[in-house]
């Protein structure tokens, strides 16, 4: 014959349970519904003339910051200074100069996303972020 | 009931083995795509200014005080974002006036001829041959281009400073402080420093991919020449073919590529 179970204190655990679940849930449903949207990059006029950047756009989207690591390295320890894209496009490889040319809204362009993926890229510590604006 | 929990494991599994296996076809998918694409190159620029080793020579006849030099001052202050701070402990120099005594203590002389005594000598990085910045630097930053000038990849800087400690004339500096709200006049094309990196003339490196003259030989109006050490036609060349000339503390081996007509 089966020893009867019994939990001591039923009333106590099982309150303390439900709090417990309820304040480990508590971001959740505090949170439900207000995920932000991924915010969508401005273009700016100019940019939109172009119609295309130096790649095709879903390129520049998942290889943009591969690709200014490589430009970095070719202009600062090789001396190349011109990328030749895939499409035979020649390119002066600047950060500041070439990018910002066109993309001269760096708040709307590039720190949208940036802030919304939580990544802090450190090219402003030196590169110049307005290099259209006088001071 | 033995037999349904075993049919159910073997779905189970087949499923997960199915799922885990879309990921690497998409791989392959996009890796053919990648391998379509025409590939990208990175060349150098068209018309820059080329060399074996890049060397400097001035002309130190053609100046007659400290006001002479500060045109060249200026003009590699300006186009490079060098700031001014109040604090000589903090100051970022690339090119500025030296005592002859300061600038070539081996040379000098208890009676020196008065014009020698208080001309303030222009100096600046001397792109050594074999220098000791390049040895000392830890990372790599400090590092010797093909076509001689001793150049800096301050992305790569940790601010160790080994290499100042190295430099047997004090060109290099440190930022102590984030450089920028003391910068008088930016200039947009070319970046500034951060807080905790070392930096030093990089002989208008920027300016001769646009095949242009470093900024202190144009705005020297002829006192300072620059050009190929290794070519036997280079005006550089011919200069010290004509006329006698020091670099700086020559016994240290470190082979200078500034040389000066005294």
């Amino acid at each position: 014959m089966p020893e009867e179970k019994k939990i001591y204190d039923k009333g106590k655990v099982v309150a303390g349970l439900l709090i417990f679940a309820v304040i480990f849930m508590f971001p959740f449903w505090y949170n439900l519904g207000k995920a932000a949207p991924a915010p969508e990059p401005v273009l700016t006029d100019k940019a939109k003339a172009a119609k295309e950047c130096i790649e095709p756009k879903s390129f520049m989207k998942t290889e943009h910051m591969q690709i200014l690591d490589d430009w970095r390295s070719s202009v600062v320890r090789d001396e190349n200074r011109v990328y030749v894209s895939s499409k035979d496009k020649e390119f002066d490889m600047s950060l500041s100069n070439t990018c910002l040319d066109c993309h001269s809204n760096k708040a709307d362009f590039c720190d949208k996303c940036h802030n919304y993926a939580s990544v802090n890229p450190y090219c402003w510590d030196c590169h110049i972020d307005k290099p259209k604006e006088n001071k | 009931m033995e037999n349904s929990r075993r049919t159910f494991l073997k779905i189970a599994g087949i499923s997960a083995l199915g799922l885990s296996a879309k990921p690497v076809f998409n791989a392959f998918a996009v890796s053919e795509e990648h391998g379509e694409k025409k590939e990208a190159k990175l060349i150098p620029k068209q018309g820059a200014l080329t060399a074996k080793r890049w060397a400097m020579v001035i002309d130190t006849t053609k100046f007659k005080s400290a006001k002479d030099l500060e045109p060249m001052i200026e003009a590699c202050n300006k186009i490079h974002n060098i700031p001014v701070f109040e604090n000589k402990r903090h100051e970022i120099k690339w090119i500025w006036g030296e005592e002859f005594k300061h600038a070539f203590p081996d040379l000098e002389n208890e009676h020196m001829n008065d014009r020698i005594k208080s001309l303030p000598f222009l100096v600046l990085c001397n792109q050594c041959q074999d220098a000791p910045c390049v040895r000392a630097c830890p990372t790599k930053a400090t590092f010797k281009q093909e076509d001689g000038v001793v150049a800096m990849d301050f992305h790569r800087c940790i601010g160790c400073r080994f290499c100042m400690a190295a430099c047997p004339y004090g060109s290099r500096s440190f930022n102590f402080r984030d450089p920028r709200p003391f910068i008088k006049e930016t200039n947009k094309k070319f970046p500034t420093r951060m807080k905790g990196v070392v930096e030093k003339c990089n002989f208008c490196s920027e300016l001769l991919a646009e095949g242009k003259k470093p900024a202190c030989v144009e705005a020297s109006g002829g006192a300072l020449v620059f050009g190929d050490l290794d070519d036997p036609e280079s005006e550089v060349r011919k200069l010290l073919k004509s006329n006698y000339t020091i670099r700086r503390k020559t016994a240290l081996g470190t082979g200078p590529a500034i040389y000066y007509i005294v």
